[in-house]
């Protein structure tokens, strides 16, 4: 089980949240976005090995989203920042 | 020690308190076990611990146990146990016995309490970390404990420290993620052989460290050759260990080893009382620090010793007890047969890699070692004691048995409770396989209930000499939780039973159940499902509660829909963009009905939201989508659109709803609120209206479910009950119907509405349900970009469609796909064009319908289609009132 570090609460178990997929996937215009960008969005995620920036939700917490960087061979968390502040490097 | 009986194989034994079973059977002079599974070879116990591969035992006394190892078993007073076969039953009654779980935090938690083990807990202990040290045995002191060797006072001093929580008898069944470990702790089975239901038989422990000491030690490895299996062969150290515990069964001993562990069990075992006939080396010569530390102690004690040997074969008594055991050097040409009722074998160390395994560490192997061993890397976890490879270098390296003619290897067994043997090996490798996971899948060694704890390496040794490769060359068998077989009730501790699941019930539940009505769970949700009368069946129970709706008065609690509340000044231009159709210029007091679609244009969830204020707003989701519906909608607010002001927060379990439905529900709200304008004009449908209802506060809305006149009445969930009682109360004269989930369900579909969930799974945009009008093209909201592309705008998409059989008592089943009605009857494969999504009877119509969605399913409405040998034809999705006048009573 992950030991997630909600940036609201401190450390929690993965129980308590729900995960919401990749972090900092923009959202085009859909107005004038074109079939490519829009399925794009709407499809495409990338799979990395290694660190990967994703959101989660504190469901059975404080219920906020929040992104976070996270290894996906190791299962280390990385750093962990609000929607809206800027993208920590990515760790090594 | 005090003396207790038990029973083995219906025979009564004595033995001693402590011991275990194997212990207690072996001092009973019992060497023959069971038989093997497969081949019915006479098997002993040859291990110590839970390598043990042949002596597996059903418990039939106190809590019971279906297969566990003699060798795990401690003793009390009337134990009843009998031997397996390798094949367990499962019991047929209740394990009335309590199980309970615990979670902690620790700085250090130490796997193991070994002479490494208790360093490090020592260690940190000293450092004022809070250690939890967790060991699997009845006794503390791991390998050392069992050689007889004192374990240090100041290290056994650290057990009873106040930063220092000690567990013996717990097995760590489990690593995970940051520090995360899972344990068995076995608390009663020891103490008596009861049911214990005061005292939790298992606690399972959750733990969470900080850092993770693995110090699981090693298991004896074993020898493979000619007839290795029979009952009097045993590894040494368990040999030895069973001997100084009091087993007189015994007189001699020949030992087989490839290290210098072979030579201290024989000293043990000569200490003891065992003529020791001769130690067989495998290796000619010895090192200087061997020759001083082995050999001359045993030379010494007259042990006689042969270099450069080991057993090729065994010879047994008619009932294939070892007799004697056949030693061979093939370069000087050597061989000798020694009579011997004891075969003591030692073929090295192997490291109990299991729990660094769990969390993607990689055993390495260590050739001087001839074992794989795991020095971490990894800056929580340390790797200690023999499982890092603090044990003895050969010279030679790697040995695994001596070389066998092929009708030797027939009976060599390299994994005795698969009855797997080297000839085994040499077909696999025949075939073509090397790789340990081909081989293992192909032989099934390591696949029974000791995992492979002897057998893996030995295994991969075997496999390596076989095609001239290093073990790891061959792979690294890949170990899975649980290290050992644990019941499943001590994973569920209290969660069994009504507890397996949390169970969400209405207030008005209690009325229900007492009216008899089955009940259908909708998600954790208890829903009535329907109310039979006295001799109903489901069929008639529905039919009638469906005409009262129609025709006269029903009522249904719909507490269960999910509910949140919605406020702040820009909650209407958020709900534009949740919902596909607009919601901002609804009316104070009003509701509407909504869809909800992904931003892959998927219809996601729908319900009818109400606006209560100006900033007001109250939503219902589907009973089972109402989480995730507020997960989306604090998602879209949290990352997308912050500068909106609004606030969510869910209101399901506050809420109680009463609907009440039928041409006759006007009159009886005129009953239930007196002062109430119910008329047509005075209470429009999609109003909602504030007045007493019964005395009790409640907001009233005009909403239909059913297509017929209807109102929700919702109140304070506490007054859920009341309110219902008066309903039914005053609702008497007017014969008053409960109605259950199953009328819900055929009196939504008569009228053609979808069900979130059963006309969709996912993949139905509006347009597929028929459901255009709904989708506005004013404004953007939430999916609508993906509409315009290709495959969401193709006109020959799966749409929602009707069906109605043409035999029109079948009721066609739910999930039916069918095809076109040229394939009736034919056999399959034939193309298909569609399926059932609900399918009823209908009393209203006094015939069977359904709901499909069929491939360019509107352009098909009136053709024929074939259900297996049954037709139907294609209608709209719409049965009952399609003008829409019945809402108005």
């Amino acid at each position: 089980m992950l030991h997630i570090p909600c940036p609201y609460c401190g450390p929690r178990d993965e129980t308590e949240f729900h995960y919401g997929a990749g972090a900092n996937i923009f959202y085009p215009e859909p107005t004038t976005a074109t079939d490519e960008e829009w399925s794009k969005f709407v499809f495409i995620r990338e799979n990395p090995k290694g660190w990967h920036a994703e959101r989660w939700v504190h469901s059975a917490g404080c219920r906020r989203w929040f992104n976070v960087w996270r290894n996906t061979i190791t299962h280390e968390f990385g750093p962990t920042y609000k929607p809206f502040t800027e993208q920590p490097k990515r760790p090594v | 020690m005090s003396n207790v009986t038990f029973k083995f194989d219906g025979v009564d034994y004595v033995g001693q308190a402590g011991d275990s079973l194997a212990t207690a059977l072996l001092k009973n002079g019992v060497l023959h076990f069971t038989d093997s599974t497969y081949r019915d070879r006479p098997r002993g116990i040859m291990g110590l611990w839970i390598d043990e591969p042949n002596a597996l035992v059903n418990i039939d006394s106190g809590a019971g146990e279906p297969m566990v190892q003699a060798t795990t078993v401690e003793i009390t007073d009337g134990l009843v146990a009998r031997s397996l076969s390798g094949i367990g039953d499962l019991p047929d009654t209740r394990d009335l016995s309590r199980y309970d779980r615990a979670y902690r935090y620790a700085d250090v938690l130490v796997v193991g309490a070994g002479l490494a083990g208790l360093a490090e807990a020592k260690k940190y202990a000293d450092q004022g970390k809070i250690v939890i040290i967790m060991d699997d045995k009845p006794e503390v002191g791991g390998h050392a404990q069992q050689c007889g060797e004192t374990i240090p006072a100041e290290l056994l001093a650290v057990l009873t420290r106040e930063n220092v929580t000690h567990l013996q008898r717990t097995t760590v069944i489990g690593t995970y993620d940051q520090g995360y470990a899972v344990a068995v702790e076995r608390r009663t089975d020891h103490i008596n052989n009861k049911v214990s239901t005061d005292v939790a038989r298992i606690r399972t422990w959750h733990v969470r460290a900080e850092h993770t000491v693995l110090a699981t030690g090693a298991f004896q490895r074993p020898l493979v050759f000619a007839n290795n299996d029979r009952p009097g062969i045993m590894l040494s150290h368990a040999a030895a260990t069973y001997v100084e515990r009091g087993v007189t069964k015994f007189k001699t001993a020949v030992v087989v080893t490839v290290d210098n562990q072979g030579y201290i069990d024989a000293i043990r075992l000569h200490k003891s009382g065992i003529r020791v006939l001769a130690i067989v080396d495998v290796r000619k010569k010895l090192s200087k620090a061997s020759n001083k530390s082995a050999r001359k102690p045993a030379e010494k004690l007259g042990i006689r010793i042969i270099k450069g040997a080991t057993a090729l074969d065994t010879n047994g008594t008619l009932d294939g007890i070892l007799s004697s055991v056949v030693i061979s050097d093939p370069k000087s040409g050597l061989k000798e047969t020694i009579a011997t009722d004891l075969l003591a074998i030692s073929g090295g160390w192997t490291p109990t890699v299991h729990l660094a395994t769990y969390i993607g560490i990689k055993p390495t192997w260590s050739k001087k070692r001839a074992a794989f061993i795991v020095r971490s890397k990894v800056k929580s976890i340390s790797t200690v004691g023999m499982l890092a490879g603090d044990f003895e270098e050969y010279e030679p390296a790697v040995f695994f048995g001596p070389e066998l003619d092929d009708t030797q290897a027939l009976v060599a067994y390299v994994d005795h409770q698969r009855d797997a043997t080297l000839r085994d090996l040499r077909r696999a490798v025949g075939a073509g396989m090397i790789s340990i996971e081909h081989v293992k899948r192909y032989t099934a060694i390591g696949t029974a209930h000791d995992q492979g704890k002897t057998s893996g390496t030995l295994t991969m040794g075997l496999i390596g000499n076989l095609v001239g490769l290093a073990p790891d060359e061959i792979g690294s068998l890949t170990f899975r939780p649980p290290y050992i077989a644990v019941p499943f009730a001590a994973l569920a501790g209290r969660e069994r039973g009504l507890h397996t699941e949390p169970i969400r019930t209405t207030s008005i539940h209690s009325w229900h159940v007492a009216a008899g009505a089955p009940m259908e769970d909708v998600g954790q949700w208890k829903r009535p499902w329907f109310f039979p009368k006295p001799g109903e069946d489901l069929h008639a129970a529905v039919l009638r509660e469906c005409r009262a709706a129609r025709n006269g008065l029903a009522v249904m609690d719909a507490s269960t829909l999910g509910k949140i509340d919605i406020q702040g000044k820009d909650a209407g231009a958020f709900l534009d963009q949740v919902y596909t159709n607009m919601f901002s210029t609804l009316k104070v007091g009003m509701s509407r009905y909504g869809l909800m679609c992904g931003v892959d244009g998927m219809v996601f969830d729908d319900g009818v939201t109400t606006r209560l204020g100006e900033n007001h707003w109250l939503m219902t989701t589907t009973t089972g989508g109402a989480a995730k519906v507020m997960d989306w909608l604090e998602e879209w607010l949290q990352t997308e659109w912050p500068h909106l002001e609004v606030f969510c927060t869910s209101v399901t379990e506050q809420i109680a709803t009463v609907a009440i439905v039928g041409p006759k529900s006007r009159a009886l709200l005129a009953l239930l609120s007196p002062g109430l304008d119910v008329s047509k004009e005075g209470f429009a449908f999609m109003e909602n209206k504030y007045a007493d209802v019964a005395g009790i506060p409640a907001r009233i809305a005009r909403i239909s479910f059913s297509g017929e006149l209807a109102y929700e009445i919702n109140v304070p969930a506490w007054y859920g009950l009341e309110l219902w009682l008066k309903v039914m109360e005053l609702g008497a004269p007017l014969d008053v119907t409960p109605y259950g989930t199953e009328s819900l369900h055929v009196l939504r579909a008569e009228k053609g509405f979808v069900i979130v969930g059963q006309e969709t799974d996912g993949t139905q945009t509006p347009d597929d349900l028929g459901m255009d009008w709904i989708v506005s093209k004013k404004k953007d909201f939430i999916g609508k970009r993906s509409f315009s592309r290709a495959d969401t705008s193709r006109p020959d998409r799966h749409q929602l469609v009707g069906l109605l059989p043409e035999t029109s008592e079948f009721v066609i089943p739910e999930g039916s796909y069918f095809a076109e009605v040229q394939h009736k009857g034919a056999t399959p494969p034939i193309p298909h064009i569609g399926y059932v999504t609900s399918s009823y009877f209908s009393g209203e119509l006094n015939r069977s319908f359904a709901m499909a969605l069929v491939h360019n399913g509107r352009a098909r409405i009136g053709e024929r289609v074939a259900i297996g040998n049954e037709t139907a034809v294609i209608t709209e999705p719409i049965f009952v009132d399609k003008e829409n006048v019945r809402r108005d009573g």
